[in-house]
């Protein structure tokens, strides 16, 4: 049965009435309009739909609704926005990190989490934090570099 | 003297949409409007044609815009595969651009009073002597580009190209990093329904029972649609359609369905259909001498799937009668054409608009789901219909990359030279895709009450062949025929996965030239050398050679290295890769150094971004990728069953560009997949000393081939 919750969400309350067993993907995708966030597999298998949760990167799509509610929910859209980048954004520009992208928002929640915690890590430390995201092109390599460059690019010189 | 009209023939699509207005448009405001026919599928196409035009142009790449391709409106461009978007769209827009911007320089000439030539072009500003100026946007109204081309107007010298040959960043790129809506899965149109299709286990089984009540029962339930085995269900929206499916699903019961072949013995059943046979190519030695042994070896690769990350999706609308549908497809006129016929329509009743999905290396669940979400759309009162797959259908429903087996033979004198060459492959063909026939080949057109027959996949004709893709090898010998067989039968339905056949004959080949290297205990680049004549596919395998440092590298316990080459299609990029490889019984690729040769490069990184994804995928195919399947369906229907390479599993991969500004550009996404799988498989006889003949390369494959050594 649908209930009314009190969700945060990039740093902005917001209601929304649902069953609280509703997948968080669809809530965010559907009902919000955030649709950074991509279903890939509904089976928290490949990262496509990975959000921060508490700075934890999780899969939305298998991820029930009441299980975000108190905690600070962030999608690709609360990293940064073209007027105000966030540095991976920005390093995956530079990089041209990519091939067709839908794995993209996924990778950048999982590299935002590992830089939250790790300033400084090594580019095992980066492949290890992205093993749960898959990328079907082959971008990879581009994509670890670009999480290396960004964290180069924000420590303090 | 009589008069003689030459027939101008004119370049890529340009023949069959030789309209220039077919193509650009100078819109007001001081913008291109520019109507390409092929898609972005990821490969970065609509950032070398925003080159090609702005450097043809000499406009600012701010002022291009490029719309998305339809039926209604863009230019007959067939599908975007085959590595051809340069070649068929690129080349024709650089020649509409030139004979476009020659008209209007004749008409500033006249409005201006001076001669043509006189006249330059600065972001879309024609400039004068004496400062006397106007643009392309002033000059509309004096010139019709509704004309047909006229094939006598000589693009510009590649010297003189500004953006051409540089890496101007991808115009998509900003939209995917800040996660704004530019996939076809984000498309929200008002009053919008969702759709699902149910589908059954195994292919072809027929729907004995279903108990519709409790879906109807659902929240937001709206229609369920059935035609035959064809099952779909309709809601308000995509939390309630997916409810309504699952019960629906734990509802149904199927019975029968087409009986897969055992997987265990896959390479036999392959040899032992029914096939239609071909000999490809033959050539006979002027004085044959007589083989003093024969040396034969088989190898094979299993079914794969193309694995999108994003599950297909469609939408589609009717309205008076026609339907317009959205769609991911890589050819949207053949769509077309495949809709029309299952819907009885003229194809102008039916509007296909191309929408930006994921990457989907070849032909995928694009198509078929159009088709659903079409059905689907009939029940929904003229409401839009949006519909997605499920992970479970695009991993399992959708068309895989065809298994293939391929043997080859070698009859070779005294000192282990060549004499004479047989490659033989059994194969399904590899495309089944739409528009090609007067069946449909969408997945639901066989499941209605009024099946249409189920289409068996052919081969493109050579050069660039289908299963036969690539079996003509690269190097000269005396002697060789290239003989295939295509299946008949087609219990696990295959088409179009980047490559083709290219991927299992330049595996078997490469592998094969290394064997005989290896017999005579020659160096393997240096074997291949004494073998090829062609100077450009000479230059790039030297050079990844050289940039592997071959000589020179350390030789640890459980490393190896091995090389490959080809040229895709006999005809396109060519591509030579060094892998080097380490393990015993898991193998990680450590590196891959890769050396091609596209032509002129318009983007020079979009060409290594191309070279080295298709490098990391084929890495993904060679090592572990197998569809896995009982007797009765397909099992590998998720990420945990269909495991691809991960981050932590992919190697370094550097590409090197051999320049060749001159050359015609050819395209560079299916150039590095033989190569990379033959590569890896010598580097991995270097480091073990066991021949792995069959893919993927795992450890289980590994322990079969040193059992059989």
């Amino acid at each position: 049965m649908a209930e009314r919750f009190e969700l945060r969400i990039n740093g902005t309350e917001q209601a929304v009435e649902a069953d609280p067993a509703s997948p968080l993907l669809g809530v965010l995708r559907e009902t919000l309009g955030l649709t950074g966030s991509r279903f890939g597999c509904g089976a928290g298998l490949c990262g496509a739909c990975f959000v921060l949760l508490d700075g934890h990167p999780v899969p939305s799509c298998d991820t029930p609704l009441w299980a975000a509610v108190g905690k600070e929910v962030t999608t690709v859209e609360g990293l940064g926005t073209p007027e105000n980048p966030h540095p991976l954004q920005q390093a995956f520009i530079d990089e041209q990190a990519m091939q067709c992208g839908y794995c993209v928002s996924g990778i950048l929640i999982s590299a935002a989490a590992l830089l939250e915690h790790n300033a400084d890590p090594s580019e095992a430390d980066v492949r290890e934090a992205l093993d749960r995201n898959l990328c079907r092109c082959g971008s990879h390599n581009r994509m670890v570099r670009a999480v290396l460059r960004a964290a180069r690019e924000t420590r303090p010189a | 003297m009589s008069a003689t009209t030459k027939a101008v023939t004119l370049p890529g699509s340009l023949a069959a949409n030789p309209l220039l207005a077919q193509w650009l448009r100078f819109e007001p405001g001081g913008a291109v409007e520019v109507s390409p026919g092929k898609v972005e599928i990821g490969q970065g196409i609509l950032t070398v044609l925003t080159q090609i035009v702005v450097d043809e142009l000499d406009v600012a790449p701010a002022r291009v815009r490029l719309k998305a391709a339809s039926t209604a409106a863009s230019p007959n461009e067939g599908v975007t595969s085959g590595s051809l978007s340069v070649q068929h769209c690129g080349i024709a827009l650089r020649h509409a651009c030139a004979e476009a911007r020659a008209l209007f320089l004749t008409a500033a000439a006249d409005k201006l009073g001076v001669a043509a030539d006189a006249l330059t072009i600065e972001d879309g500003i024609i400039v004068g002597p004496d400062n006397a100026r106007t643009s392309y946007w002033e000059l509309t109204d004096q010139v019709s580009l509704d004309v047909p081309a006229t094939g006598e107007v000589m693009p510009k010298p590649t010297s003189t190209r500004r953006h051409t040959g540089n890496s101007l960043a991808r115009v998509d790129i900003p939209d995917k990093v800040f996660g704004r809506p530019r996939y076809i899965h984000d498309l929200k149109l008002p009053q919008m329904l969702h759709g699902r299709v149910l589908r059954p286990q195994a292919r072809a089984a027929s729907l004995v029972a279903l108990d519709e009540e409790a879906a109807r029962a659902s929240p937001g339930f709206a229609a369920i649609v059935r035609d035959g085995n064809f099952v779909g269900v309709l809601a308000e929206t995509e939390e309630a359609v997916e409810r309504c499916l699952a019960l629906l699903r734990s509802r149904a019961e199927w019975r029968g369905g087409e009986e897969l072949p055992d997987e265990a013995t896959l390479t036999d059943w392959l040899k032992s259909q029914p096939v239609e046979s071909k000999t490809v190519d033959s050539r006979r030695a002027p004085s044959a001498g007589s083989p003093a042994s024969r040396v034969n070896r088989r190898y094979s690769r299993p079914f794969l799937a193309h694995g999108s990350i994003a599950p297909s999706c469609a939408l589609a609308q009717w309205a008076n009668g026609g339907v317009h549908v959205w769609t991911h497809s890589q050819g949207i006129y053949n769509l077309r054409t495949d809709l029309a016929t299952v819907f009885k329509l003229p194809p102008e009743e039916v509007v296909v608009e191309h929408a930006e999905g994921a990457g989907c290396y070849g032909h995928n669940g694009a198509d078929d789901v159009a088709l659903d979400a079409a059905l689907l759309a009939r029940a929904a009162d003229g409401r839009p219909v949006r519909v997605q797959w499920t992970r479970e259908d695009e991993l399992a429903r959708a068309p895989f990359g065809a298994a293939m087996a391929v043997e080859i033979e070698a009859e070779l004198d005294e000192e282990g030279e060549v004499l004479r060459w047989r490659h033989e492959l059994w194969s399904n063909g590899h495309t089944a895709r739409p528009g090609r026939g007067s069946t449909p080949a969408l997945l639901a057109a066989s499941e209605l009450a009024e099946p249409f027959p189920r289409v068996v996949s052919t081969d493109p004709p050579l050069p660039a062949g289908g299963s036969h893709r690539n079996a003509i090898p690269i190097y000269d010998f005396p002697a060789q025929d290239i003989v295939s067989h295509r299946l008949l039968v087609m219990p696990v339905r295959v088409s179009a996965l980047r490559s083709l056949g290219a991927f299992a004959n330049v595996f078997a080949i490469e592998s094969f030239m290394d064997e005989l290297a290896a017999e005579r205990g020659e160096d393997p680049v240096a074997f291949r050398l004494r073998h090829l004549r062609d100077p450009r596919a000479r230059a790039v395998l030297e050079a990844a050679a050289a940039r592997a440092g071959r000589d020179s590298r350390r030789r640890d316990e459980g490393t190896g290295y091995g090389v490959a080459l080809a040229r895709y299609k006999n005809m396109g990029a060519y591509c030579a890769v060094a892998a080097e490889v380490e393990g015993e019984e898991d193998i990680h690729v450590r590196r891959l150094v890769l050396a091609v040769d596209v032509g002129e490069v318009i983007n020079p990184d979009g060409v290594k971004n191309q070279i080295e994804g298709g490098a990391i995928q084929a890495t993904s195919w060679t090592l572990k990728e197998a569809v896995r399947f009982d007797r009765t369906r397909i099992t590998s229907d998720n990420w945990e069953n269909y495991p691809i390479l991960k981050f932590s599993e992919v190697p370094a991969v550097e590409v090197e560009i051999v320049p060749r500004p001159e050359a015609p550009p050819v395209g560079a996404g299916e150039a590095a997949q033989g190569p990379v799988a033959g590569a890896i498989a010598n580097a991995v006889f270097d480091a073990l000393g066991v021949r792995v003949r069959h893919l993927p390369i795992t450890r289980d494959n590994i322990i079969a081939a040193m059992e059989l050594s």
